[in-house]
C-alpha cells in the first residue's frame, strides 16, 4: 500500500499551513507533560461517565472510547468545501427517499435497478404514499468521510437511519478546551456548541399541522443497556427535552403521549434513537418491548413526525451507495462534489469475477453490515480468512460489496512510542429542518490506535481526535 | 415530568438513603459487640442487626447463624441480597443513568465516583480489615451525606426535587421505625433491666445508628431512658430522623407537588392522617397501646404511602 497522506505533513513532509500552530506548539511542549493532560483528559471522560457499551462483551459492560489529545485541524477553505459537498449529497438523499415512496422517477429511469429497492429488506412498504412534513426523511445525517490527498473529500458511507457520535464531538471539544486553554489561544478553532440549539429548531421546524405552535420534542431511546445511552442522555440534557423509552409512551386515538406525573401530554416530534424495526410492535417485530404499539399508525395520520423518517435505510444501504453520483446528477443535475470510493457490486458477474480474482488486495463489505463487522479486509487476512470469504461471495454475491483498500490520510497520535501517524476518517453531521440545511462546522474524527490498521470503528478499538475547523 | 423519572428519582433518593442506614447499622452493631459480654448480655446482636434491616428471612435461606463475618458480607457485598449496600449503589447508579437528565452533575457525578471506588472493593471480595471496612462504612455514610447535600444545593426547587424527598423521608421513616422495633422489642422483655448498665450500651446504639447520640443530651439533658429515646425518635419534630420529622416533609414535599399540579390526592390526605397521629400522640398512650403495635401500624402506614404515591404520580 501506498505512504498515506498526512494531514499535518501532507505527502512530502512539508508542513501544512492548517497545522503551522501545532507543530510549534508541540515542539514546545515536553512529552510527559502531554502524557499527563492524555491521562487526564480519560479521568475526566470516566467520571462524567461518557461510556458505551460492547455488545456481547461481558467483561466491559462500560467502556471508555479512547480519546487522543492532539486535535485533527482543516482550514476554513478546506471546510467550506466539504460542507458544501455534504449539503449537496444530503439535499440528494432526501430526494430519493421522496421519490422512491412516491413517484419512482428514478426506476423508470433506470438509474437504481429495481430489485435493490424492493427486495431490499431496509425498503418500508409503509412509506409507499406517505407524505412527511417539508419532504424531510433524514432530519440528522452522519456521512463518514476520508481522504486520500489534500483536494478530494470521499465518502465512505452515508448514516441515514439512527447515526451516533455527535456527543464525543461536543465532549471532545469541551475537554480540549479546559486541558489546552493555552492552544486554543494560538488558534481560531469554529465553535462546536450551538449544535444543540440547531437540533432542536430543526426537530421543532417539522412538527405536524395539527401539533400546537410550541411543539413538544422527545428523544426516544431503546434505554441504559444501549450502547449509545449516554449520547442520548446528553443531547436530551442539552436540548432540554425528555429522554422517553417506549413504555413512556402511549397512543391514542393516533395521537401520541407520554406519561407525566400530571396524567398525559401530548408529543409532536420524536427524535428517535430506535431501529425501525423495534418502533412499533404492531407493524414491525412484535417481539420488541422497546417500542410504541400504535406508533405507526399515528405517523401514517400525520399527528407524529419521526426524526428521522421509517425507511431511510433504503438511501444508506451499502448496495445504494455505488449509485450515489449517479443519484446526485440525476435530482440536481450537479456534478457530485464528494467522490465514492471506487465499488464492486458483486451482484454483477463481471465486478463478481473481478472481486474473486482480487481478494487479497480488496475490502469486502456485507451489504446490510455495520460497525466494522463481517468484513474482509484483504491485505491484512490470512489465507484461510480470504478462502472462506471466498465462498461466501460465490453463495450469496448479492449481499457484497467490494472497494480497494484504501490509504485512509493519517494524523500525529499519541502512542506508547511518541506521536505516529494513525489513520483516521471524519463524521461531521449534517442537519435539516424545514428552511435550511446546517453543518456545524467539526465532525467526529475517528483514529484507529493500532500501527497500520485502518478499521476506526469504536466497537473494534478506533478513538476518538477533537477536530478542529480554523477560521479565516 | 414523565413517571419513570420520577419514579427513578424516588427510587434513587431512597437507596442511598438504605444503603447509609445499613452503614450505620453494621457501624453500632460493631461498636457493641466490641464490648465484653458482660456488657451487652446474651442477645445475638447479628441477628438483631438482619432484623433491622429487614432481611432477617432471606438470610436464613443461605445461613444457619448469624455472625460478625457472614452478617457483614450479607448486609454490604452479598449479591444474593437484594438490599445489600452493593446492591444499592448499583440500583442507584442504574437510576441516576436513567434519568441523567433530571439530575444535576454534582449528584451524579456523587453516584459514579461512588460506585467507581467501590468496584475496587467489590472485586476483591469484601473488606478485609476492620480497619478497612471501617474506612468502607464511613466512605458510604459519606457518599449519602453528598448526594443529599448536592440536591439540597444544585436541584431546581421543582417537581424532580419533590419527588426525590419524597424518597428520602418516606425510607428513612422505614429505617428509624424499623431499628425502634428491633431493640423494644430485643429490649424491653427483660423489663426490671431497663435503665441497668447492660442496656445503656444498646441504647446509646440505637442514637447512634440513627446519628442522635449528642441531639438525645442536648434535647432532654438526662440520662438515657429507653421511653425518652422513643420519645425522641418518634415524636420529636426536631431530630431529622424521627418519624414525625420524616412525616414533616413527606407532607410538605407532598403539598408542593400538589400545589405545582393544581391538584390534591389519595397521597396528600394519606401522609396528613399520618402526621396528625403523630402530632397527637403522647409517649404515655404509646406505651400503653404497646410500643411494638405502634410501630408495626406505623410500617404499615408507611409502606402504604410508598403504594399510593406510586399510584397517583409513578405509574
Amino acid at each position: 500500500m501506498a505512504v498515506a497522506f498526512d494531514e499535518m505533513n501532507g505527502l512530502g513532509g512539508d508542513l501544512r499551513p492548517a497545522y503551522e500552530e501545532l507543530s510549534r506548539w508541540l515542539k514546545e511542549t515536553p512529552p510527559d507533560a502531554l502524557e499527563y493532560r492524555r491521562q487526564e483528559a480519560e479521568l475526566l471522560f470516566r467520571r462524567i461517565g461518557i461510556t458505551f457499551a460492547v455488545y456481547g462483551d461481558a467483561e466491559a459492560q462500560e467502556r471508555l472510547i479512547p480519546f487522543d489529545v492532539i486535535p485533527r485541524i482543516m482550514s476554513a477553505k478546506e471546510w467550506t468545501l466539504l460542507e458544501k459537498g455534504l449539503k449537496q449529497r444530503v439535499l440528494a438523499l432526501n430526494l430519493f427517499l421522496k421519490d422512491i415512496y412516491h413517484g419512482r422517477d428514478i426506476l423508470r429511469a433506470n438509474i437504481v435497478p429495481e430489485d435493490l429497492i424492493f427486495q431490499n429488506p431496509v425498503f418500508r412498504p409503509e412509506m409507499n404514499g406517505q407524505d412527511v412534513p417539508h419532504d424531510i426523511y433524514i432530519h440528522i445525517a452522519g456521512i463518514d468521510i476520508i481522504r486520500t490527498d489534500p483536494e478530494n473529500f470521499i465518502v465512505l458511507e452515508d448514516n441515514a437511519r439512527t447515526p451516533s457520535g455527535v456527543s464525543y464531538m461536543l465532549e471532545n471539544r469541551e475537554i480540549m478546551m479546559r486541558l489546552f486553554p493555552d492552544l486554543f489561544a494560538r488558534h481560531r478553532v469554529a465553535p462546536v456548541e450551538r449544535y444543540p440549539d440547531e437540533l432542536l429548531s430543526a426537530l421543532r421546524s417539522v412538527a405536524p399541522h395539527s401539533a400546537s405552535a410550541e411543539p413538544t420534542v422527545a428523544l426516544m431511546t431503546p434505554g441504559v443497556y444501549n450502547s449509545a445511552y449516554y449520547e442520548h442522555s446528553f443531547l436530551a440534557d442539552k436540548l432540554g427535552i425528555e429522554l422517553v423509552e417506549g413504555r413512556d409512551l402511549i397512543v391514542k386515538n393516533d395521537e401520541v403521549f407520554m406519561r407525566t406525573t400530571e396524567g398525559l401530554k401530548r408529543v409532536d416530534v420524536i427524535y428517535r434513537r430506535v431501529d425501525d424495526d423495534f418502533l412499533d410492535p404492531l407493524t414491525f417485530r412484535p417481539d420488541s418491548a422497546l417500542g410504541v404499539p400504535g406508533l405507526m399508525s399515528a405517523y401514517a395520520a400525520g399527528n407524529i413526525t419521526l426524526a428521522n423518517a421509517v425507511g431511510t435505510g433504503i438511501s444508506d444501504d451499502k448496495a445504494i451507495y455505488s449509485y450515489m453520483p449517479d443519484i446526485v446528477k440525476f435530482y440536481l443535475s450537479e456534478e457530485p462534489i464528494l467522490k465514492n470510493v471506487q465499488t464492486w457490486r458483486c451482484r454483477e458477474p463481471q465486478d463478481l469475477s473481478y472481486v474473486l480474482d482480487n481478494l487479497a488486495d480488496l475490502v469486502v463489505k456485507e451489504v446490510h453490515g455495520s460497525g466494522g463487522y463481517g468484513m474482509l479486509i484483504g491485505p491484512a487476512a490470512t489465507k484461510a480468512t480470504i478462502e472462506a470469504f471466498r465462498d461466501k461471495l460465490k453463495r450469496e454475491p448479492e449481499g457484497f460489496i467490494a472497494q480497494p483498500t484504501l490509504a485512509l490520510s493519517t494524523c500525529p497520535t499519541c502512542t506508547d512510542k511518541g506521536l505516529a501517524p494513525r489513520h483516521v476518517d471524519l463524521r461531521p453531521f449534517v442537519l435539516t429542518g424545514s428552511s435550511h440545511t446546517t453543518v456545524v462546522p467539526g465532525g467526529l474524527t475517528r483514529v484507529a490506535l493500532k500501527e497500520g490498521s485502518l478499521v476506526v470503528n469504536s466497537s473494534q478499538g478506533g478513538g476518538t481526535k477533537d477536530t478542529w475547523i480554523l477560521s479565516e | 415530568m414523565l413517571s419513570r423519572t420520577a419514579e427513578n428519582l424516588f427510587w434513587l433518593a431512597r437507596y442511598v438513603e438504605r444503603a447509609e442506614y445499613l452503614a450505620r447499622t453494621i457501624d453500632a452493631t460493631l461498636r457493641v459487640t466490641a464490648l465484653p459480654a458482660a456488657y451487652i448480655g446474651k442477645t445475638n446482636e447479628w441477628d438483631s442487626a438482619l432484623l433491622t434491616a429487614g432481611v432477617g428471612p432471606t438470610f436464613y435461606e443461605h445461613h444457619e447463624e448469624a455472625n460478625e463475618r457472614n452478617v457483614v458480607e450479607y448486609l454490604s457485598f452479598s449479591d444474593a441480597n437484594p438490599s445489600s449496600i452493593k446492591n444499592c449503589i448499583e440500583a442507584a447508579r442504574l437510576n441516576s443513568r436513567s434519568v441523567r437528565t433530571a439530575l444535576t452533575s454534582e449528584m451524579w457525578d456523587t453516584i459514579n465516583s461512588a460506585w467507581i471506588e467501590l468496584q475496587g472493593v467489590w472485586t476483591k471480595g469484601g473488606t478485609g480489615s476492620r480497619e478497612e471496612l471501617a474506612k468502607f462504612l464511613r466512605f458510604v455514610q459519606e457518599t449519602s451525606l453528598r448526594f443529599d447535600g448536592s440536591a439540597y444545593r444544585t436541584m431546581l426547587r421543582n417537581d424532580a426535587y419533590w419527588f426525590s424527598r419524597l424518597g428520602v423521608h418516606l425510607e428513612r421513616a422505614d429505617n428509624t421505625a424499623r431499628i425502634l422495633d428491633v431493640k423494644y422489642h430485643v429490649l424491653l422483655p427483660e423489663e426490671e433491666h431497663v435503665g441497668g448498665p447492660l442496656d445503656y450500651y444498646q441504647w446509646t446504639s440505637i442514637l447512634r445508628s440513627v446519628s442522635a447520640t449528642t441531639a438525645y443530651h442536648w434535647v432532654y439533658r438526662e440520662t438515657l431512658k429507653p421511653w425518652l429515646i422513643a420519645d425522641l425518635l418518634i415524636l420529636n419534630d426536631t431530630l431529622p430522623r424521627s418519624l414525625a420529622s420524616c412525616y414533616s416533609n413527606l407532607v410538605r414535599n407532598l403539598d408542593q407537588i400538589g400545589v405545582a399540579y393544581g391538584r390534591q390526592g389519595a397521597s396528600q390526605r394519606h401522609a396528613r392522617g399520618v402526621r396528625n397521629r403523630l402530632e397527637h400522640s403522647h409517649m404515655d398512650d404509646i406505651f400503653q397501646h404497646g410500643v411494638h403495635e405502634f410501630i408495626q401500624e406505623f410500617i404499615a402506614d408507611n409502606s402504604r404511602l410508598g403504594e399510593i404515591i406510586t399510584k397517583q404520580y409513578l405509574i
